[in-house]
């Protein structure tokens, strides 16, 4: 993707220095070519041209056009995730980055990735808004307190790379700076079990899924006050409204901060609010937990 | 023309009392007012730039707190954009030109317009308020919910400086509006007005049907930190992007409001310094009505890295590219006049090659900016302050200078010592260059704006920046040195000192309050010279 990105920069690098040196040179030749010979000198009585005013306004537009076109089928590329990534969830905070890795890892302001692996990551901020950036990857996407934000890259090559905050947040936004470090998939592995885990992100989520009791009313066996959370991500609901929404993670945030908002048919609102009751990290523990939860052979998801 | 040389009676010895200066309705006084005012912000907001320069000369934060280095960046930007860049050309040059260059008295509404500049001293006094008791550190962009919800600097004072110099940009805007429509001299119809009227026209849009936008968006800030409404914090229901929104709504176009009248200042400049009329006076003409309408449905181009959709990035993009457009005509035209010219190397003529030469490497880096591919690698870094500083201080403070110096002999009625003046051009152009280029570069490789302590591989760039700021401050005190020194001890300049066409040159230097003797009657075009001219030096 980089390569992409610097492919379509040398392009229009090009075009800048054509340009640049067209208006410079010819600026340049005319100033000495006609430099005034006379005081009372005056120039020629021309008042311009259709041919020449047609031809430099077709010209950049052309040229631009084809600029537009190509930045636009990269964004595209960049936009869209492939379907089998790394997933891991971000949360920025004054001043420093969370990383939270599936199987349970935490880091903070160090993010430990495989080469050559698409790696996608949900970010949000607790409090202001923060931009992870990744200048070697040419990788950045403001992180929103509120929102879930994807951004997703794969490294091609081992090393450290740098990783700031280039949305400015506060006091020490520069210091919200951190590493990238990509390893060999092998390394990766005895990185990954080395840690003092407490168990993947979905069974810190279980647990906290008892210990807030939502499985009082979420029950697989469809005979809870609230829906059946098992083999529902991903999949699409009806609202009383009558809408349509797919459950992804902004739904499921939603759901679990502020219930009443979109009630699916059939089930009544009386889910209390759990807004400021959990945290951010929390939240995306819960999230991966109902992720995690398989459709069970007798249940289908309402 | 039928005045001698040495009028006895002009508008600067027409009453030399403070009343006679604070309670004047001449335009002209009223734009060396605000000549005094963008002056003195200038120079505050120049000294910001000092200390941030000298900060970053090392790479860790060394010379002042991260605290202090964020108040720095967001004063500076807050005094030059609101308080020097928007109404430098317009309130000093406009006033000065818009009536004398229609063969007017005065503007529409004098009154008004002396009070345009008391709102100005007023909103800046608070701006400057919030500067000395603590200063602010949210960014000149005030994004929300930082600058709702966790700034703890003065963010009420500033907003309500900038909330109250809006008006005066909306009455100046709509002073000259009102004038251009009703005031023009008989035979002085719009497609013979000089260049300089259509950019002030079309700025004086941007500034009516702008300034309102984020005169409301701050309110919203202020309300939202006092009251703690959910507009943009999205911990009670807001959206924070929606502020970068109606931020940006306005805050795009007032990039043209900076940029287009150093647009029309050029075509002034360049048709003085070639003697013939500007290539494609239309098309100049429409250009810039063109960058005033689609100035306004680009401002999403600042947001493709803000969780903005896809689709409307794509839409943003292409009509981002589209701008471009009636910019590049505007140099091409440019380039054009000077062919078969009689090209001047007089200062107002340097400034105009350099504003030509550095608008065009502005506008080109724009056009990495709408690519949203790489916009997303190079926005929030110094590539993005590299950019519009090449627009706003290579483009506009270029054409202001260059303006500043064509008309200088009209408005003082002085000679500037030619050969200072074309020395600190050189040292500018220089200085500019070598502080802004490497920023291209240092932005490229990665280095994010707003950063109080840097990476070490980066500090070589950074030097050379210092340097060229270091350069460049010398090259603007130069100037305050020997125009102030013209005031009293320069030689007479005559009615036209540059043997230009224009009814400014008509009238003698400095003009009577009344501007002209008698009423004059346009029978010619814009930019109309005779086989030879003559210039009137005393």
């Amino acid at each position: 993707m980089a390569a992409r990105v610097d492919a379509l920069y040398f392009f229009l690098l090009a075009i800048a220095i054509f340009f640049g040196l067209l208006i410079a040179g010819l600026i340049v030749y005319y100033a000495v070519k006609f430099r005034r010979r006379s005081p009372n000198a005056v120039g020629a009585r021309i008042h311009g041209g259709m041919l020449l005013e047609v031809t430099w306004s077709v010209v950049p537009l052309l040229i631009t056009m084809v600029i537009f076109v190509w930045g636009a089928s990269v964004y595209f590329a960049m936009a869209r995730p492939p379907d089998e990534t790394l997933n891991i969830y971000v949360v920025g905070k004054q001043w420093m980055w969370k990383f939270q890795h599936l199987d349970g890892q935490r880091e903070i302001n160090e993010l430990h990735v495989p080469v050559g692996r698409p790696v996608k990551l949900i970010t949000t901020s607790e409090d202001v808004i923060h931009d992870f950036f990744v200048p070697a990857f040419r990788v950045k996407a403001d992180v929103l307190p509120g929102r879930y934000v994807t951004i997703w890259f794969q490294p091609t090559r081992p090393g450290r790379y740098h990783l700031f905050c280039a949305e400015y947040c506060g006091t020490r936004h520069s210091g919200m700076v951190g590493e990238v470090v990509v390893m060999e998939p092998n390394e990766y592995e005895t990185w990954l079990s080395g840690g003092a885990a407490e168990g993947s992100l979905a069974s810190a989520g279980a647990r906290l899924f008892q210990d807030l009791a939502c499985n009082t009313c979420h029950r697989p066996d469809a005979q809870g006050r609230g829906p059946v959370l098992e083999g529902l991500f991903g999949k699409t609901v009806t609202l009383q409204s009558g809408e349509t929404v797919t459950v992804d993670e902004a739904y499921v945030r939603e759901s679990i901060l502020t219930p009443s908002a979109k009630i699916t048919a059939g089930f009544q609102p009386i889910m209390p609010t759990f807004q400021g009751l959990v945290t951010e990290e929390q939240l995306l523990a819960l999230i991966e937990y109902v992720k995690s939860l398989q459709a069970q052979p007798q249940v289908t998801a309402k | 023309m039928s005045t001698v040389l040495q009028p006895p009676r002009h508008y600067l010895n027409d009453g030399y009392g403070v009343r006679s200066w604070l309670l004047t309705r001449d335009h002209k006084r009223i734009a060396l007012l605000y000549l005094a005012g963008v002056t003195f912000f200038f120079f505050v907001g120049g000294a910001m730039a000092v200390l941030i320069r000298l900060e970053l000369a090392t790479p860790p934060g060394d010379l002042v707190t991260d605290e202090t280095y964020n108040k720095l960046f967001t004063m500076h930007g807050v005094m030059m954009v609101f308080f020097f860049l928007i109404p430098a050309i317009p309130s000093v040059l406009g006033n000065f030109l818009v009536p004398i260059m229609i063969g007017a008295k005065d503007l529409a509404f004098p009154k008004i317009n002396l009070l345009s500049w008391y709102i100005y001293v007023v909103g800046g006094l608070f701006t400057l308020y919030a500067l000395i008791s603590g200063g602010l550190d949210t960014g000149w962009t005030f994004y929300t919910p930082f600058s709702t919800v966790a700034s703890t600097t003065n963010v009420i004072p500033a907003a309500l400086g900038i909330f109250i110099t809006g008006f005066s940009s909306i009455l100046t805007g709509l002073n000259f509006i009102v004038t251009i429509h009703r005031m023009r001299a008989p035979g002085m119809t719009w497609f013979r007005m000089p260049l300089f009227l259509w950019s002030t026209y079309a700025t004086s849009l941007i500034n009516v049907l702008g300034t309102p936008v984020i005169a409301i968006t701050l309110l919203l800030v202020a309300a939202e930190r006092v009251f703690h409404f959910g507009f943009f914090n999205p911990a009670v229901g807001g959206d924070p992007v929606l502020f970068q929104h109606l931020f940006w709504f306005y805050s795009h176009p007032a990039v043209y409001i900076m940029v287009l009248p150093a647009m029309g200042v050029v075509s002034e400049l360049v048709a003085a310094g070639c003697r013939k009329p500007v290539f494609g006076y239309s098309f100049v003409a429409f250009a810039s009505l063109a960058i005033a309408v689609l100035g306004f449905l680009v401002w999403g181009h600042h947001m493709f890295v803000a969780g903005e959709s896809v689709y409307s990035a794509l839409i943003f993009s292409l009509l981002s590219f589209l701008v471009a457009i009636p910019s590049a005509v505007k140099v091409f035209n440019w380039t054009a006049t000077m062919y078969k010219g009689s090209v001047s190397w007089e200062t107002p003529m340097l400034y105009a090659y350099g504003f030509i030469g550095l608008f065009t490497i502005g506008g080109l880096t724009g056009l990495f900016l709408a690519a949203i591919a790489v916009d997303v690698h190079v926005t929030d870094t110094y590539f993005i302050v590299a950019h519009f500083h090449y627009i706003m201080v290579g483009g506009t403070i270029m054409g202001y200078l260059g303006g500043l110096h064509y008309w200088w002999p009209k408005i003082s009625g002085r000679l500037y010592n030619e050969g200072l003046a074309k020395l600190s051009a050189g040292i500018i152009f220089i200085g500019f260059n070598l502080t802004f280029f490497p920023q291209f570069v240092v932005g490229y490789l990665g280095m994010p704006r707003r950063y109080h302590a840097y990476p070490p591989e980066f500090q070589v760039l950074n030097v050379l920046s210092s340097a060229g700021a270091s350069i460049l401050g010398v090259g603007y005190l130069i100037p305050m040195v020997y125009l102030m020194w013209s005031l009293r001890y320069g030689r007479l300049a005559g009615s036209n000192p540059w043997g230009a066409v224009g009814l400014e040159w008509t009238t003698s230097s400095p003009p009577p309050t009344e501007n002209f003797a008698e009423t004059p009657h346009v029978t010619w075009d814009a930019y109309e010279y005779p086989a030879a001219v003559e210039t009137h030096v005393a």
